[in-house]
């Protein structure tokens, strides 16, 4: 009973769902993050004067310990996941509005211009040219934003048993266990690097455009 | 035909960029505008394709004003060519070609199809079609740009300073294409540039702005040469319109002689003939080619030195080059003689500057009467 990837029972996982749930709380946020960035993008592209105030606002919400929000989020969404994400979700548009914003301003004059003169409309503009050519900022957002994530999880544990392997720092003091902790620690790190590595192939799958010297970064 | 009629574009804080500006742009041919930056060229090339909206006047298509029908419909029946290509770095080279013809719901095949045939068009390799933008020279992205502004076999061409970014040789080639192209397919195209140089060579039509954006002269290049309408466009034209002028008169008018030119392998009694002929004889190989000058008794029949002749210049043939060519020939020629020369490069005979001097004159003649006759009319 006392073997590495042996955890107590009231953490109501084993190893490897511990690590599904981990995955699932983590991630969803940034997917969710990300569907709210790309309209909020356009709006601070489209009018400049948009962005300054959505850029403060990210950041000052940004700031809000999690804690705090979830004292609030209890009151709608109880003690669970969904009180853990939604926090998460808010922090991610700290890293995605800007690179999305950045990503789609980096797009030539001389390409913006070439598509208007050929007859593309602002929509196409948007999804034909704007936006594949910002993937690379964009992904380069979303590897921050996922990797904090999977990180910032693990503080659901203070709201009873949401932190997923975060849960296992609890159990590890509780039953005196560090192995509890150091497997914890180990395993949050390794998701960070694995979905870290998967977000840069998919962007090498989707940029056979871009110039190798550029594109090999990290 | 595309007409121009008194446009003004002015902007909001008051700056004029185009002044009552008016242009009869005929079709299927180049008609250049060309001027000083900030005499609104480029600002009167977007208001054809309305990327730029006149605040006073109209432009009309064939007699139809370009404000009747949708705008993204007006663009893509004209093909546009930039500086930089601005061609889509996420695009392979054959989707960036058929991007118009898929803009107007061609189906993927028939338009890479197209887009395949635009490339041999511009004189690309079809093993480049996969590649992407970064791949290729900027000369090379260039072609893209003008095969991308084919692609739907739009009427109108317009084209903006396409050929500003890259360097003179490759420069070179390229017009020489666009006026190959343009010879093929016979576009109205409208050529934006602030190279004089440029304007003469590619112009049917030749529009020089001032700064201010108003018509300072439009006219063939040729008339622009001979008769620029004020100091301004002289200035603009440079120091040598003279000399350049003389690319409009054809060469093959020119009266050429044959007895200074002997074989290297001509025998004792030709060589003392031709001796009389001439100060000085050309030498040419056994097949017709030049060698170069020399004095008729530096010659031994049979044993003709060939690193002491003189060198012969560059030749210059009377079928296709212009005047410009032969008087360049004779000036740098050390005797002041010219050689022509027929399309395999055999001399088809020698002419003096004397003599490309009276056929200079007796072009300007010729022109001058035309012009007093088309005046008279």
């Amino acid at each position: 009973m006392n073997g590495f990837f042996d955890l107590p029972s009231d953490l109501q996982y084993g190893y490897l769902g511990l690590v599904g749930l981990h995955l699932r709380e983590g991630l969803i946020p940034v997917l969710a993050g990300l569907l709210i960035a790309l309209p909020v993008a356009q709006l601070c592209v489209r009018f400049r004067w948009v962005y300054p105030p959505v850029l403060g606002l990210t950041t000052v919400l940004y700031s809000i310990p999690s804690l705090a929000f979830f004292v609030v989020l209890i009151d709608y969404f109880g003690q669970s996941e969904t009180t853990v994400m939604v926090p998460l979700a808010i922090y991610s548009l700290v890293v995605l509005v800007p690179a999305i914003v950045d990503g789609v301003r980096s797009v030539p004059q001389d390409t913006l211009a070439a598509a208007r003169a050929m007859g593309f409309g602002p929509v196409r503009r948007y999804l034909q040219v704007q936006l594949p050519i910002a993937v690379p900022a964009i992904i380069a957002g979303l590897r921050v934003a996922t990797v904090s994530s999977l990180s910032l999880v693990s503080v659901g544990m203070l709201i009873g048993n949401q932190g997923a392997l975060g849960n296992m720092l609890y159990s590890a003091t509780t039953y005196n266990r560090p192995a509890l902790a150091v497997n914890s620690v180990l395993t949050t790190a390794v998701l960070g690097v694995l979905a870290d590595a998967l977000l840069v192939l998919v962007r090498r799958l989707l940029t056979p455009w871009m110039p190798p010297t550029k594109g090999a970064a990290r | 035909m595309i007409r121009i009629d008194s446009v003004t574009k002015r902007y909001p804080d008051g700056t004029v960029a185009v002044d009552r500006l008016s242009l009869d742009i005929p079709d299927r041919a180049i008609t250049v505008l060309v001027g000083p930056s900030g005499c609104g060229k480029t600002t009167t090339l977007r208001m054809i394709n309305r990327m730029v909206e006149p605040s006073e006047g109209s432009i009309l298509l064939d007699g139809r004003d370009i404000r009747q029908q949708p705008v993204n419909t007006l663009r893509r029946s004209m093909g546009y060519v930039i500086q930089n290509a601005g061609l889509f770095q996420h695009r392979t080279i054959l989707d960036n070609i058929a991007t118009v013809p898929r803009l107007l719901g061609w189906s993927k095949q028939k338009a890479r199809d197209r887009a395949a045939e635009l490339m041999a068009r511009v004189g690309l390799d079809t093993s480049l079609a996969k590649r992407y933008p970064y791949q290729l020279s900027g000369g090379q992205q260039q072609r893209v740009g003008v095969a991308r502004a084919l692609a739907a076999d739009p009427p109108v061409l317009l084209m903006d300073e396409p050929f500003s970014a890259v360097d003179p040789v490759v420069r070179k080639g390229l017009q020489d294409e666009l006026l190959r192209i343009q010879d093929e397919l016979g576009k109205t195209i409208v050529f934006v540039t602030h190279d004089i140089d440029e304007a003469v060579k590619l112009g049917t039509m030749v529009a020089v702005l001032r700064t201010g954006g108003r018509l300072a002269q439009f006219a063939p290049p040729a008339e622009l040469l001979s008769a620029p309408a004020d100091s301004f466009v002289e200035d603009f034209l440079g120091a040598d319109r003279g000399i350049r002028r003389l690319s409009f008169f054809s060469a093959g008018s020119l009266e050429l002689q044959t007895a200074p030119v002997v074989s290297v392998d001509a025998d004792a009694a030709t060589l003392a003939a031709r001796a009389e002929a001439a100060p000085y004889l050309l030498v040419t190989d056994s097949d017709g080619r030049p060698l170069g000058w020399s004095e008729p008794d530096g010659l031994t029949a049979g044993a003709v030195d060939r690193d002491r002749l003189l060198d012969h210049g560059r030749p210059f043939a009377p079928a296709t080059d212009s005047l410009r060519a032969a008087l360049d020939g004779a000036v740098l020629s050390p005797t002041g003689w010219a050689v022509a020369v027929d399309g395999e490069g055999r001399v088809v005979g020698v002419v003096s500057q004397q003599v490309i001097g009276e056929a200079i004159r007796a072009a300007h003649t010729r022109v001058a009467r035309d012009s007093a006759v088309k005046a008279a009319r």
